[in-house]
Parts: C-alpha cells; sequence; structure tokens
C-alpha cells in the first residue's frame, strides 16, 4: 500500500528542491541590475496608472450572478443532450421540470429590476 | 421510478411548488394587496399539512428506498408546517412595522420548511446533505432580512459562513463513509459496517464529522457560539421559526443517521453525545443566567434544550429503551415548539422598530398593564422551566425517565440540577414583568396576541392529557421503517 505512494513523495521533494532551493540560490548567487522598467508591477505588460484601491461599479456582480444561473443551466443540459434518447420521455419531463425552476428565478430577477442597467 | 414515488413525497413536492408559484405570483400583486402573499402562504402550509397527515399510519418508502415517509417524519412534519404557519402569523404586521415587508420572506419561509420536512424523509446521506442545503440556504437569508440594520447582516454572515463550514464537515463525514462502506443509503451502510467497526477508522472518523455538523444546525455546545449573535441579530420571527426548525430538523437528521446507520458505534458513541448532552446543558443553562437581552436570553435557553433532546439519543443503541426515548423527544419537541412560538409572539409585542424594546427592563411591569399577556410569558417560562401544571414538565419528565431507564443516572440529574439553575433566569423575566414598576407599550397586532394566548391554552390544556399526546408520539415512533 504504502511503496504505491513513492512516487509522490518522490514529486514532493523534486518540487520542494526545484521551488526551494533554486530560488535560494539564483538570489544569492544571481547578478542585480535593477532599472526603473524591471521594478515596475508589470514588467512586460501595461502601465499602471492611479491607486491600486480605486472604486469599481458593482453593477457587474449582477450580471455575475445571473450569468451563474444559465452557467449551470448548461453543465445540467449538455449532458442530458447528449444521452437525451436513451432516457426518453421521462428524461424530458424532469428536464422541463428543472429548466421550469431555473426561469422562475429568471422571470423573479427580471421582474425585479435585476436586468436595468441605471 | 414511478409515479408512486412522487406520490409518496407530495407533500414537499407542494409546498416547494407553492413556494416557487407565490414567488412569481407576488412579482403581479400591486402594493395595496400585499397581504394576499401571506394569506397564499398559509393557504399552501394547511394544504402540505393536511396532505402530510393523510399518511399517518401508512410508513411508505420511495426512489428505491432513498427517502421514506414514516409517523416519525410526520410528527416532525407537523412540527414543522405549524411552527411556519407561527412565523407566519408573528411576521405579517411586524415586518411591515419593521419596514421590512416584502414577499420573499414567505417564499423562503416554504423553501426552508420543504427542506426540513426532506430532512425528516432522507433515508440517504446524499439526500440528508440535499435537505441540510435546502433548508440552511433560505435561512441564512431571513437572518439577514433587515438588510439595513448591521447587527441583521453580521447574523446572516456569520450564520452563513459557520454554516457553510458545518456543511462541509457534513460532506467530508459522508465522504469518508462512503469510503469505507461504498454505500450512502443509511440501511446499507450498517449492513457493510456489521456488527463491529473497530477495523474502519475511516467510519469512525465520518460518523463524528456528521455528528459534528448536526450539533451545528442543533446548537449543541461546543458548536454553539453562532446561535446567541444570529438569534439576537435576526427578525424576531425568523429567530422563532429558525429555533424550532432547524432544530428539529437537526434532531430529525441525527436521529434518522444514527440509529439506522451506526448502531455498531453506539457503545462508543453514546459517552460522546452523553458528554455531549451534559456540557450543553451546564453551559447554555449557566451563561443564559448573565444575559440581560431577551433575545440571547432565549438563545441561550434554546441551547441549553437542546442539551435535554440530546438526552434522548444516549442509549440510542439500546433496542428496549430507543422506542421510548425517541417518542420522548418527539414529545419534547412539540412542547418546545408551543412554547417557544408563544414566548417570541411576547417578545415581538414588546420590541420596538431599531432594537428596542428588547432588554429586560423593558418587561417591568407588562404583567399589571397587559395582564393576558403578562400571564402568557409567565405560562411559558414556568413552561420553560419544567414546572407543572404545563406541557414543559411533562416533556422533562419522560426524557429523564427515558435516561434513567437507559441506566444514565447522573445525566438525568445534571439535568435535573441544570433546571433548577434555569430557574434563576426564567423566573428573573416573571418578577420583573409583575414587580418591577414600568409603563410598556406593546404593539397593537391581533395576531401576535393570538398566537401567545393559544399557545399558552395548548401548553396549559395539553398538560391534563400528557398520556394522548405521548401516545401519539409512540404511534409515531412504531410506525419508523
Amino acid at each position: 500500500m504504502a511503496s504505491q505512494f513513492f512516487p509522490i513523495l518522490v514529486i514532493l521533494a523534486l518540487a520542494l528542491f526545484v521551488g526551494f532551493f533554486v530560488v535560494v540560490l539564483g538570489t544569492i548567487f544571481g547578478p542585480r541590475r535593477p532599472t526603473a522598467r524591471k521594478s515596475s508591477p508589470y514588467e512586460s505588460g501595461m502601465v499602471p496608472y492611479g491607486p491600486g484601491t480605486r472604486r469599481m461599479s458593482v453593477r457587474y456582480y449582477l450580471v455575475g450572478v445571473l450569468f451563474i444561473l444559465f452557467d449551470i443551466e448548461v453543465v445540467f443540459v449538455l449532458p442530458w443532450a447528449v444521452v437525451f434518447r436513451e432516457l426518453g420521455m421521462p428524461g424530458l419531463v424532469l428536464m422541463i421540470v428543472f429548466l421550469v425552476v431555473l426561469e422562475v428565478a429568471f422571470v423573479y430577477a427580471w421582474k425585479k429590476g435585476a436586468l436595468e442597467w441605471e | 421510478m414511478t409515479a408512486m414515488d412522487w406520490l409518496v413525497i407530495l407533500p414537499v413536492l407542494v409546498l416547494s411548488g407553492w413556494a416557487l408559484t407565490v414567488l412569481l405570483v407576488d412579482l403581479w400583486i400591486p402594493a395595496k394587496y400585499k397581504f394576499i402573499t401571506p394569506l397564499l402562504t398559509v393557504l399552501g402550509l394547511v394544504v402540505t399539512l393536511g396532505l402530510s397527515l393523510s399518511k399517518f399510519g401508512n410508513p411508505q418508502s420511495a426512489f428505491n428506498g432513498m427517502v421514506v415517509v414514516d409517523g416519525f417524519a410526520i410528527f416532525l412534519d407537523f412540527i414543522f408546517l405549524v411552527s411556519g404557519l407561527g412565523a407566519v402569523a408573528l411576521a405579517y404586521r411586524y415586518l411591515r412595522r419593521m419596514g421590512i415587508e416584502r414577499c420573499e420572506y414567505y417564499s423562503l419561509l416554504m423553501f426552508s420548511i420543504s427542506g426540513m420536512m426532506l430532512m425528516t424523509y432522507a433515508n440517504d446521506l446524499i439526500m440528508v446533505f440535499l435537505a441540510l442545503e435546502l433548508l440552511s440556504i433560505p435561512l441564512y437569508v431571513l437572518a439577514g432580512f433587515v438588510r439595513m440594520e448591521v447587527r441583521s447582516e453580521e447574523a446572516a454572515l456569520k450564520y452563513f459562513l459557520l454554516g457553510a463550514f458545518s456543511s462541509g464537515f457534513v460532506l467530508y463525514g459522508i465522504g469518508l463513509i462512503f469510503g469505507a462502506t461504498s454505500h450512502t443509503e443509511l440501511p446499507a451502510v450498517a449492513a457493510a459496517v456489521g456488527k463491529s467497526s473497530a477495523n474502519l477508522p475511516m467510519f469512525i472518523v465520518g460518523a463524528a464529522l456528521l455528528l459534528v455538523g448536526f450539533g451545528f444546525k442543533q446548537a449543541a455546545v461546543p458548536f454553539h457560539m453562532w446561535s446567541p449573535d444570529v438569534y439576537q441579530g435576526a427578525p424576531s420571527s425568523v429567530t422563532a421559526f429558525m429555533s424550532i426548525g432547524a432544530k428539529a430538523a437537526g434532531f430529525a437528521a441525527l436521529m434518522r443517521v444514527f440509529v439506522a446507520a451506526f448502531p455498531s458505534l453506539s457503545a462508543d458513541m453514546s459517552w460522546v453525545l452523553w458528554a455531549l448532552s451534559a456540557l450543553t446543558m451546564i453551559a447554555g443553562n449557566v451563561i443564559a443566567i448573565a444575559q440581560t437581552n431577551i433575545k440571547r436570553l432565549l438563545a441561550y435557553s434554546s441551547i441549553a434544550q437542546t442539551g435535554y433532546l440530546l438526552m434522548a439519543f444516549v442509549p440510542y443503541g439500546n433496542n428496549q429503551v430507543l422506542g421510548d426515548t425517541v417518542a420522548a423527544m418527539l414529545f419534547y419537541l412539540l412542547a418546545y415548539m408551543l412554547t417557544t412560538l408563544g414566548a417570541w409572539a411576547v417578545i415581538i409585542a414588546v420590541e420596538k422598530n431599531g432594537g428596542e424594546g428588547l432588554e429586560l427592563k423593558d418587561y417591568a411591569g407588562l404583567g399589571r398593564r397587559h395582564p393576558l399577556l403578562g400571564a402568557a410569558m409567565t405560562i411559558f417560562m414556568v413552561s420553560l422551566i419544567g414546572v407543572p401544571p404545563t406541557l414543559g414538565f411533562w416533556g422533562k419528565f419522560y426524557l429523564f425517565r427515558t435516561a434513567l431507564e437507559g441506566g444514565f443516572v447522573w445525566l438525568a440529574l445534571i439535568g435535573l440540577l441544570t433546571s433548577l439553575v434555569s430557574a434563576y433566569y426564567y423566573l428573573r423575566v416573571v418578577v420583573i414583568m409583575y414587580m418591577q414598576a414600568g409603563e410598556p407599550e406593546t404593539a397593537d397586532d391581533l395576531w401576535l396576541r393570538l398566537v401567545a394566548l393559544t399557545c399558552a391554552a395548548a401548553v396549559v390544556l395539553l398538560a391534563f392529557m400528557p398520556g394522548s399526546v405521548l401516545s401519539l408520539a409512540v404511534r409515531a415512533v412504531l410506525q419508523i421503517l
């Protein structure tokens, strides 16, 4: 039993070595010539502007929540569609029940004004 | 899966379908006619109650044994649905008074009740988890229903985080049990383990994790930390419902899972439950003495009641007394429901906007100014102590008697002594109501008075025929599948 896990132990040791010693060696022996560009947070990305704690609109949050609704719908519908023929009529009925429950939530959110942008 | 299966769980189907319908219908009800929503809710709850009671005496199982609808389940359904009706009556004017009148309250209430009902039907660990989530998630939202108030938000967040954590415990426990036995169906788990589980450490750890998860729902010490803060922050009508429903559902799950799936662990688990019960009784009653806020007082009191109820589980492997203890537990839950519902009705009547009117000193003079409410509150406090002639006395009497029959003399003694301790803080409420001068204002709310007086009458009148109530509970237990 225990011998089955030996390869995992080896990988763990290797990972520790690479993650720890290599970085330590690099910081000790590597040359260090910092420039303004090299010290920026994203060396090869955009130049950051403004403070990091700006206010943002949280209206995306509602869109995000509604997205989860349809995300879950797809997660369930896709495997169901693959085996649709084998499931037959009961499968169709159950999926309709599931979709109705989901749409109730959607209609509720719509009517409450979750989709109004302003 | 046949049509028969769906008929067996019809009460839950009707209630959850009705909750969806009410959620939708309310969107088109104009503001002037919002009183229709609670009416529809009451209709749904009463129909479900009828459907559920019609199954009494006819135990059935469905979906290949994943759910069982037996007398035990129906007795608890009755408790959930009646406390749900109580929560509607308590909330109807209260929500408007507090400026939080929204229909979601009623839908969430019904969703939560369907989760609780499913919990009592569950005969499979997956169903137990599903029901646990279905009952918890609406309660998290309901706890934060007064979203303008920081205290309510804090209650909701605390309840959600700790609740999610305890759900994790339950899920991890289910995973380990499945790993050890490769079954999730409760009887199959018991069969796979056999008589002794000594060589299955994974199974034992899984069972312990489940106990932690259920202990959280019941607010048993040391898993009770959330309950005073949540009970205080949540709107009072939600607290009333939560302290009855969520607790009873936790006990339903504990009873189903431990009796059906873990008989092999009973020798060891019984001492764990013994300690849990003793600790809960002592800590709940002793900490309650120091409380000055009535909501926190009742929160600790409900923790103490959990301790008394846990007493029924200590001899759970002993088949000779098991029937009696479960019946005593059901009886106690019924007494607890009536008493707590009434006590919360009085509290809501005295409560004012913005968390005012919740200190014990706000009750000064209530007994003289409002004799009926004062008398009702006195009855509830006396019943919570367990003094005759109230239902609470018989509840404790039967519980202690079954503990003695099971051979747990010390536990019964601890129960008796902590009951004496509890007399101090319960009677203090009565003393403040009658002996101290004050002119408390109460809300002009007919429904609160109705709930308080009905519960008070039931607590006193049923105490004169405890035998017939108990025999009902025994009949319910005899039908356990």
